[in-house]
């Protein structure tokens, strides 16, 4: 049997499709390209509006003694140290308890389980509840930590609270950098005799820490900046105390904006600016830390 | 340095050169006769999918085995079950008797951990662990067993010796393993295997992802390490086999085909197929 090729002339078929290409293609492209240019500038630049709004009214107000001062009935002379160390015990304290049980959660899920209908059921569920919106995890704060459990309206309420909405995101990038190590290391370590857990300690886990890292740190940044669920559960708004335990109440640097801004006086409305602006920095500060960890271990990873 | 490592290189696939002839030139290796390892109608499977299908052979103590034959033939497979490496893929499963100095090594009492160590392997894509150093590469199976030892310093330079890598990096063993060319990173991984003290190594397809002059090198380890270990190395290299396997045997669609001395596989062997594949008519 014989297949009967056509004959074309030579380089026919090339000038006629480069051709052809050049004056579809480059009109639609250049549509594209414009249009996702402008979905790129348009959010970029509300940012911008905003920050720039923000810096501009506090500025006058960010000072040392702003920053190092408590609240105070005159706008002029308040401050936010017991927010700004409120923000910081409750970051710190939210850290230790969504780090170990996310981690420890995704090793399970993504080390130990079998896939089977339980574990698609929770790894749905796992997705679901980080989009669960975060009023909701104040509510269930509410009454399971601050009543039911009887921490009162503590920090260790407020952290308990958060560590929980974090926690979805946490176990979600962590199994996501587990399981982007590669089978052939894993291949590796059994072939020199590993256990499933030492192999997780010296060869997994070093392996996906960056990823892992970001994770946490993003959605600390997140965290800081959440301000309904510790409303929710009763943080104070009007704080002239420094936090002294985990069992001390609180307020946070978001109430305390918050707070600032509904005041009828126009004077705070200046130092709710200058509080957002070092909200601001300390999300950029987590981002950035976030970044700077991921570059150091993809270069050691790299090397 | 370089073209001098050319020069050694003393077998590159050369389709001039008939494979009998290689053979003659290398010399007779001395196996000795005890089996080390014995599989006795081994079956494998994949889910439902039948890739080992009754395999009976024994491997020589010292020397090297090589296993070829085409894609898909389960020669990977086979090795993998030597060490109970193929169960560790979800859905694997192993049947039949593997027996390592006597022990049949799929017994339940038998500890897979335990007997990966005794029996290492190399894969063929080089796998070093890249937040680690080179040194660090070389102890990670003591490291993964909790084993520590006073003598960390001699074992790195006596098995980087062994795996002819030690000239290269003893002056950069802080340095990460991924810094390494491919094939020293192979050099590496056979290094890695061999600091557990194995008593049999085996090898699929190591050379695979390497060059030219990298297989060389590799395959020149290979033949110095035959006379202290018992190396069973699966190669779809057909002069490969030739070069380094004192026995070969040839597989087939999950069945083995026919097992015997290198030199009577490539020159005369018994069976058709065998013939075709080798003679390169088929496969």
């Amino acid at each position: 049997m014989t297949v009967q090729l056509t004959e074309r002339p030579a380089g026919a078929r090339t000038r006629a499709s480069l051709a052809d290409s050049r004056a579809a293609g480059a009109a639609g492209e250049n549509a594209i390209h414009a249009i996702c240019l402008l979905a790129l500038i348009l959010p970029l630049l509300l940012l911008c509006v905003l920050v720039l709004q923000a810096f501009l009214d506090g500025r006058d107000r960010l000072t040392w003694d702003f920053i190092t001062g408590l609240p105070s009935r005159k706008a002029e002379a308040a401050g936010i140290l017991p927010a700004l160390l409120g923000s910081a015990y409750l970051m710190l304290l939210t850290a230790a308890i969504a780090i170990p049980i996310g981690i420890g959660a995704a090793i399970y899920l993504e080390e130990y389980t079998q896939p089977s209908r339980f574990a698609s059921f929770i790894e749905v569920n796992i997705s679901n509840l980080a989009g669960v919106p975060s009023i909701i995890y104040g509510l269930l704060g509410l009454e399971v930590f601050v009543r039911i459990m009887g921490m009162g309206r503590s920090l260790l309420a407020g952290a308990c609270t958060l560590a929980l909405m974090l926690l979805p995101m946490v176990i979600m990038a962590s199994r996501e950098a587990l399981r982007s190590v590669s089978w052939s290391y894993r291949e590796a370590c059994y072939a020199l005799g590993s256990d499933h857990w030492r192999m997780i300690c010296k060869v997994i886990l070093p392996m996906s820490l960056p990823g892992i890292l970001t994770g946490i740190i993003l959605s600390l940044a997140r965290a800081i900046g959440e301000t309904a669920p510790i409303i929710t559960i009763g943080a104070l708004a009007y704080v002239s105390f420094l936090p002294d335990s985990v069992n001390s109440s609180f307020t946070a640097l978001p109430i305390q904006v918050f707070n600032w801004i509904s005041n009828p006086k126009a004077a705070f409305h200046v130092n709710a600016a200058a509080g957002i602006i070092v909200l601001l920095t300390i999300m950029l500060l987590l981002n950035g830390l976030a970044i700077f960890l991921r570059a150091i271990y993809q270069r050691k990873a790299g090397q | 340095m370089n073209a001098l490592k050319v020069k050694k290189m003393p077998n590159l696939p050369d389709a001039s050169r008939p494979v009998t002839r290689m053979i003659e030139t290398r010399q007779p290796a001395q196996i000795s006769k005890t089996p080390r390892m014995q599989v006795i109608d081994l079956h494998a499977w994949f889910g439902k999918t039948e890739v080992l299908k009754g395999i009976s052979m024994s491997i020589a103590s010292r020397g090297s085995t090589a296993i070829i034959g085409p894609s898909g033939c389960g020669k990977s497979t086979f090795i993998r079950c030597l060490n109970r490496m193929h169960e560790v893929v979800r859905g694997a499963r192993a049947d039949g008797k593997v027996l390592l100095d006597g022990l049949d090594v799929y017994s339940p009492g038998v500890n897979p951990v335990r007997l990966r160590e005794m029996v290492g392997m190399v894969f063929q894509k080089p796998n070093p662990f890249p937040m680690m150093s080179i040194r660090q590469n070389v102890l990670a199976g003591l490291k993964l067993q909790r084993i520590k030892r006073s003598d960390e310093d001699e074992l790195v330079e006596r098995v980087l010796r062994q795996a002819a890598l030690w000239d290269e990096v003893k002056d950069i063993l802080s340095r990460g393993g991924t810094t390494l060319s491919g094939g020293q990173q192979q050099r590496l991984c056979i290094a890695r295997a061999l600091a557990l003290e194995p008593e049999v190594l085996l090898m699929d397809e190591p050379c695979s992802a390497l060059d030219p002059i990298a297989t060389g090198r590799i395959e020149e380890l290979i033949l110095e390490l035959k006379s202290a270990y018992t190396i069973v190395i699966v190669t779809h290299n057909m002069q490969q086999a030739a070069r380094v396997g004192d026995r070969t045997a040839f597989f087939c669609l999950g069945q083995l085909i026919e097992y015997n001395d290198t030199a009577t596989i490539f020159t005369k062997p018994l069976n058709r197929q065998t013939e075709d594949y080798v003679t390169g008519r088929f496969g």
